[in-house]
């Protein structure tokens, strides 16, 4: 044979390798087919194809190993079984950026998971060399190592230490500042799941500069960055009244009442946590909330939003009302009580919202002074709550002739009058207690059935001659 | 003798009755000693005891006004602590008074301050409504944003699908699909498509980059050479008559420049002429307010012997003998250095 015959055949095994390798990886990005895959052998198939000579069938191996990885968990601990992963570690440091951005997706589909598969991910020495591509030029190598990393970190404390400790934090914080959305966006939320799991890990990442950088990307019109952005400062601000007291430092107030409207719901979601995380730590840092203008806003924000997602804006605003008498009658004075009163009664309310919502209630009505925002409570509230409300009013009432004259006219005393209470229980008391703040006769003529009791009087009288 | 013999027989009785008086009264003398020592005794007691009680009394006396002077110094003590006790009491109520009138102000003012809290509250609503306003304003202006955005991209949308049906258009002898005969006026889609270019479809340029099982080249690209420069001199060029009027530009000095040192002073000299020359009326100036005196020229300066030497002029001491040249000090301006250094470029008007 002649020697073009001879590389003929070459040729045609490279290219049956390829299109076997490319069409494995098309196939692969369908959910369906990944079972067929599985049954046929394909783990066994492509790893010898992964040290393949040709850098193409490599990548194009890599990517479909992590396709599969990234559907379920039995093919991740697959590739971990089938010790892929030291190759995988030991070629991210070599190869091309194509390769690198392969293997960089495979660990990350396999570290996904379950904390047991992150660890095995970390045990192979993957952090050095996901690090290492953290500082390379191409973008899309930074965006995947930054993704893989953040995986690692979102299970628990050990691994996001562990993370930090591979010194990824001052290079996840220059990512942030590149250009590329995407990136920035994985950046972000790597950094998120780092500072959730405990305040040290937070004050690294805070000591690394992070929330400058973070603050500045509030005001991005993009509504995923937007989300992480939001997600990784509230992560931040959670632990401790220090960490938080720098994220507001960093001057976020007002401008992040500005997403609160934004369009995209869970980045209102991730703004009401943010604050929520803010105003629970001390009554100053409430203080500062509503001076800003924030419970009007948040007001707003539960109003507007259905279902689950208003729930940090409830919590938030239980935690203000909590802290002291002025935090209450600031609250109170945005009308915010009748829309609490709203979440909490809605018949399609999950149990979480109403306990919340009952919480936050209560908390704000134990100390809430403020009586016209306490009126229209009266009518519409269910006996749990309404116990709360007759309670202020039966400590305020006795104390101011105003009040007293103003909860007449505007039919508080007639509604009084017409709730039913055991007698001896606490409602009783305090029923009692307003009653005897006004002459009996006003009290006898808004009983109920008192019109009907004068009828009769009228029909016994016998008018004298 | 008769009365002798008498005498003498009484002499025995009477000698009898006086043993019988000297044995009674020996008899008696006991008891009569006794007794007298009695009464002398009783009087003795009595006497002492008038005594004894007599200085009683006296001691009593004494006593008495002791005791009365040591109980008034007492009761004064008294007195005078309770009236202190009564004035501390006094001025520790009024104290009290001004405390509680200035814990009351202090507390109301700086510590819990109902009409500033009041206020606040205010504020804090008419804040909030503030807020609440501007962030529907805002959230009204990115919907608006929004929807302009996606207008203009439903916009290129329809003029990229009425570039690729272009042969949908009508002629002039067969009317279009959108241009029915029985409609008084096409439709819009018909002068959509009146208005726009029609699509060509790109032709696929050949790459010169095959390509490369190796997969080698894909990574930077090489710099490739760029051609070499063009060796003839690049025109336009100008009028030679323009460029050397250019060149040989005449000196055009500044105002300043050709102001001379002494422009002040002479012009100064050719007003005084002037006013020699005009002149008609050689009276001298008479104020019109003060009719009645006549102007009283200072002596220093209008004598008859002229001007004395008197004056700012002639407060300095001078010594004109010792001077170096009799002409006075006069001032120069400094030289303008970027002048000295253009005046030097510009060309004297040699032509070379």
């Amino acid at each position: 044979m002649s020697q073009r015959q001879v590389l003929q055949v070459f040729e045609q095994y490279q290219k049956a390798r390829t299109g076997f390798v490319q069409t494995v990886a098309e196939l692969a990005s369908r959910p369906q087919n990944i079972e067929t895959l599985q049954n046929a052998g394909v783990m066994s198939l492509l790893r010898p194809l992964l040290l393949d000579i040709v850098p193409t069938i490599q990548q194009t191996a890599a990517l479909a190993l992590g396709r599969l990885a990234n559907y379920n968990d039995d093919l991740a601990e697959a590739v971990v079984k089938g010790d892929i992963l030291p190759q995988l570690v030991y070629s991210l440091a070599e190869q091309n950026r194509f390769y690198k951005k392969a293997a960089a997706f495979v660990l990350r589909a396999v570290a996904k998971h379950s904390p047991q598969l992150a660890q095995s991910v970390v045990d192979c020495g993957a952090l050095d060399a996901l690090v290492i591509c953290l500082e390379e030029f191409d973008p899309g190598v930074k965006e995947s190592a930054a993704w893989a990393l953040g995986y690692i970190a979102r299970h628990n404390a050990e691994l996001a230490q562990a993370v930090v400790d591979a010194g990824a934090v001052p290079l996840l914080v220059l990512c942030i500042q590149e250009p590329e959305l995407s990136l920035k966006r994985i950046a972000a939320s790597a950094l998120s799941d780092i500072c959730k799991h405990s305040p040290e890990l937070a004050q690294t990442v805070v000591d690394a500069g992070a929330i400058a950088h973070l603050a500045q990307m509030i005001l991005n019109p993009d509504a995923k960055l937007k989300r992480q952005v939001f997600s990784a400062l509230s992560q931040i601000s959670k632990h401790s009244v220090d960490l938080a007291e720098m994220v507001v430092e960093a001057e976020i107030f007002p401008a992040v009442l500005t997403c609160l409207k934004d369009p995209d719901e869970y980045v209102k979601k991730n703004v009401a946590t943010l604050i929520r995380e803010i105003a629970k730590h001390t009554p100053e840092l409430a203080q500062l909330i509503v001076n800003a203008g924030g419970v009007a806003a948040v007001v707003d924000y539960v109003g507007e939003s259905k279902g689950n997602i208003r729930l940090p804006g409830i919590m938030m605003l239980g935690y203000i009302g909590r802290h002291t008498p002025e935090h209450a009658k600031a609250v109170a004075v945005a009308n915010v009580l009748p829309k609490l009163l709203q979440c909490y009664l809605r018949a399609d309310a999950s149990e979480d919202l109403q306990t919340k919502s009952k919480k936050a209630l209560k908390n704000i009505l134990q100390k809430c002074v403020h009586l016209p925002a306490l009126e229209p409570l009266l009518h519409d509230a269910p006996p749990n709550i309404l116990k709360h409300v007759v309670g202020q009013f039966s400590k305020v009432l006795p104390h101011d002739s105003k009040a007293r004259r103003l909860f007449v006219t505007s039919a508080g005393l007639k509604k009084i009058q017409e709730i039913k209470a055991e007698p001896g229980s606490a409602l009783a008391e305090y029923i009692n207690t307003i009653n005897n703040c006004y002459p009996e006769e006003i009290v006898k003529y808004y009983s109920p059935g008192y019109s009907d009791t004068l009828l009769e009087r009228v029909e016994q009288y016998q008018p004298s001659k | 003798m008769a009365a002798m013999v008498r005498l003498l027989e009484e002499t025995d009785p009477i000698v009898e009755e006086v043993y019988r008086r000297k044995n009674e009264a020996e008899e008696a003398r006991q008891l009569e000693y006794l007794s007298t020592v009695k009464i002398q005794a009783w009087y003795r007691g009595e006497k002492t005891r008038a005594y004894m009680s007599h200085l009683n009394k006296c001691a009593l006396i004494i006593q008495r006004h002791w005791r009365g002077y040591l109980g008034r110094g007492l009761t004064r003590i008294l007195v005078k602590n309770s009236v202190m006790i009564m004035k501390i009491n006094f001025y520790n109520k009024k104290a009290t008074y001004i405390q509680k009138m200035w814990r009351g102000y202090y507390v109301r003012k700086y510590v819990f301050n109902y009409y500033s809290r009041k206020r606040y509250l205010e504020a804090l609503q008419i804040k909030n409504e503030i807020v609440r306003s501007e962030l529907e304003e805002y959230a009204e202006m990115q919907e608006q944003e929004r929807r302009r955005k996606a207008e203009k991209v439903e916009k290129e949308r329809r003029e990229v699908l009425a570039r690729r049906n272009h042969y949908l258009i009508s002629t002039e002898v067969i009317p279009g699909v959108f241009n029915s005969p029985f409609l008084p006026y096409p439709t819009d889609t018909e002068y959509l498509l009146r208005s726009v270019k029609p699509l060509l479809h790109e032709k696929k340029k050949k790459t010169d980059k095959p390509f490369d099982p190796t997969c080698r080249s894909y990574d930077l690209p090489k710099p490739k050479l760029l051609p070499p420069l063009p060796t003839k001199p690049q025109g336009p060029f100008r009028e030679p008559e323009d460029v050397q009027n250019q060149r040989y530009k005449p000196f055009q000095p500044s105002l300043r420049v050709a102001t001379s040192f002494t422009s002040l002073e002479e012009a100064r000299k050719q007003m005084k002429n002037e006013e020699w020359v005009t002149r008609l009326n050689d009276n001298v100036f008479e104020p019109f307010s003060r009719r009645d005196s006549r102007y009283e020229p200072l002596l220093h300066t209008r004598s008859e012997y002229g001007h004395l030497p008197y004056g700012f002029r002639y407060f300095r001491e001078e010594f004109p003998d010792r001077r170096v040249t009799q002409q006075s000090f006069k001032t120069l301006v400094p030289s303008i250095p970027i002048f000295d250094k253009l005046n030097d470029t510009y060309s004297q008007g040699q032509v070379f």
